[in-house]
């Protein structure tokens, strides 16, 4: 047997170790990928993908005419934008005040506690806020009361909704990134410190001469890859907490997506806008991968 | 590092200190506030006196709670979903990570492949596509809705992917050299060796399965058929009277409405994911790492 004979023979297993894989993920990804031709169709559920008509760009100008659309891409980018700032800042800050701490018992138990609402779904967090944030009887607004607040509606209110979806986001996924964060200051060199307090620098010159830009790479490659992410507010979320109220300013992309297409049951308008997002954010995420590739050296595999 | 302990550095250890002990307590409050109020009666709800402990203790939204047989019923879908799920994607993520992990010298048509796969990363079919294909392949209305089409993780496999080719290649070659093929390879060396990072992702698999709500919302035609976190969803957010078909449903969604039930319902669902989380203490830290900070 040849040499590229016998690896080939040897290899025939992996094919079938594959099979599966690639068959489930050709029916159910590539085939729906497929299924966008509907945004190009008069999409009857009855006719199915081959027996609707086509009527090409008709359902992109549809979207296009309609006023919400543009309120609802405005939304969506403000508050994405608002969500990747505080996701700098937040977890750099408990990141660098965590790197602070001696006592390692200390340390460990704010990052058990500060991970925990990772882990709870929106289903259950949007119960808990619901609650929490009630105008009538939630903790915030008693507690706001004792100094002589009035209750404020934070679900209902278009003006602030906005921002309690960013501060509770924030609220939710910090202590991750604060994870990564620490982890890339304890990657920097001890000698870098050691010389520094041997020159006379205090913890603080030491925090913005070393550890930040120590941390840079990381903080650049975790801006950099969440740009792909842009045009996804974050659906479960406001899913959650939105209801009409707070709908000019909390609507996003994906919950828009939702109404129209499975509430208001235009398939084809709801795929079209869909489809709109998919294509832009192809761009935005593969141009983010080569960036991160190019300048921070990271491969996905 | 030897440091004088002055006055300023005593305080401003003390605020660092006291500030993420705010933060860490800022996390879990609405946690235990939930906690509280379900343990408490409906009077003291009312009137406002359950903050972080419960008043007038009472197990009696428990009690309705797990003689709710609509409550029960999707828990038991979410188990069903959990175990099924969780074991299909760990056995896809070995299968497609291991092949994937080899060198393209030893194995020609990978970068094929990884590009197959990654590429489902870059672009997704969308809602709409989603549910036609879901309903032109039968799984409507089947619990297979919720397992089968997302049953091969892409970032689960290349996070066990990357782990894999940080195995020693001795490892292989004398293996081959001993006449095993990759099945023997597979199973004899390289899982019993990916312990630690399957054990991460099956638990990450765990926690998404127990959470994940939208599939069953949008996937499954009875409210029968609803896992946990979907029938959650219906009664928990806002009763939303267009997905109420009965009367008799209605009535009981109005009951639920009571906040210690509701407090309890959360509690309640939150529960397992709480139980595993001391689990997933041990793994995450190394599992993000992992995944986002490469070299």
């Amino acid at each position: 047997m040849t040499p590229a004979r016998g690896r080939w023979r040897q290899n025939v297993p992996l094919h079938f170790m594959l099979l599966p894989g690639l068959i489930l993920t050709l029916i159910y990804s590539y085939g729906s990928m497929l299924g966008n031709v509907i945004a190009f169709q008069d999409f009857l559920p009855s006719r199915g993908l081959f027996g609707s008509d086509w009527v090409g760009l008709e359902n992109f100008k549809y979207v296009y005419s309609l006023p919400q659309t543009g309120q609802v891409i405005r939304n969506t980018l403000f508050i994405s934008v608002m969500k990747m700032s505080a996701g700098l800042i937040v977890p750099i800050a408990t990141a660098l005040l965590l790197n602070e701490i001696a006592k390692q018992w200390f340390k460990r138990t704010v990052q058990t506690l500060v991970y925990l609402p990772h882990f709870m779904s929106w289903v259950i967090l949007g119960g808990i806020l619901h609650d929490v944030l009630s105008p009538n009887g939630g903790i915030v607004n008693e507690v706001l009361g004792l100094f002589g607040i009035e209750p404020i509606y934070f679900l209902g209110s278009e003006r602030i909704f906005p921002f309690v979806l960013v501060g509770t986001n924030e609220w939710k996924e910090f202590g991750f990134s604060t994870i990564v964060y620490l982890a890339a200051i304890t990657s920097i060199n001890p000698v870098l410190y050691e010389s520094a307090v041997i020159d006379g620098a205090n913890r603080w010159q030491q925090m913005l001469r070393i550890t930040l830009p120590g941390m840079l790479p990381i903080i650049i490659l975790m801006s950099t890859l969440s740009l792909g992410n842009i045009l996804n507010a974050g659906f479960d979320q406001v899913f959650n907490l939105y209801n009409p109220s707070v709908y000019t300013t909390g609507d996003i992309i994906d919950t828009y997506v939702y109404r129209i297409a499975l509430i208001n049951g235009q398939l084809a308008v709801g795929t079209a806008v869909g489809l709109f997002k998919s294509v832009i954010s192809f761009f935005l995420i593969a141009i983010s991968y080569t960036m991160a590739y190019r300048y921070a050296n990271y491969r996905i595999f | 590092m030897v440091q004088q302990k002055t006055i300023g550095r005593r305080l401003t250890a003390g605020s660092i200190y006291l500030l993420l002990a705010l933060l860490a307590l800022l996390c879990i409050i609405p946690l235990l506030n939930v906690l509280a109020i379900s343990f408490s009666s409906t009077k003291a709800i009312d009137q406002g006196l359950v903050t972080l402990w419960p008043v007038e203790f009472s197990v009696r939204a428990y009690h309705y709670v797990t003689g709710n047989s609509t409550f029960m019923t999707s828990a038991a879908v979410s188990l069903k979903r959990v175990f099924l799920g969780t074991i299909i994607n760990m056995v896809l993520t070995v299968l497609v990570a291991y092949p994937l992990s080899l060198e393209s010298k030893n194995f020609k048509p990978r970068t094929w492949y990884v590009w197959f796969f990654v590429f489902t990363m870059l672009f997704h079919g969308g809602l709409v596509p989603n549910y036609v294909v879901v309903t032109q392949t039968h799984l409507i209305d089947t619990i297979w809705a919720l397992i089968i089409p997302g049953a091969v993780p892409i970032f689960n496999v290349v996070l066990v992917l990357n782990f894999m080719r940080g195995l020693p290649k001795e490892l292989a070659e004398s293996a081959f050299i001993d006449g095993a093929g990759h099945w023997k390879l597979l199973g004899r060396i390289i899982v019993p060796l990916s312990k630690p990072v399957l054990a991460t992702v099956m638990l990450f698999t765990v926690v998404g399965h127990w959470n994940e709500w939208f599939a069953g919302i949008i996937y499954m035609n009875s409210p029968k058929h609803y896992p946990l976190a979907s029938f959650l969803q219906t009664v928990m957010v806002s009763i939303d009277i267009t997905k109420i078909g009965n009367p008799i449903e209605l009535a009981e969604l109005v009951k639920l409405n009571n906040r210690a039930i509701r407090a309890a319902e959360i509690f309640l669902a939150a529960l397992p994911v709480l139980l595993v989380y001391p689990f997933l203490q041990r793994y995450f830290i190394t599992g993000i790492v992992m995944g986002s900070v490469k070299e």
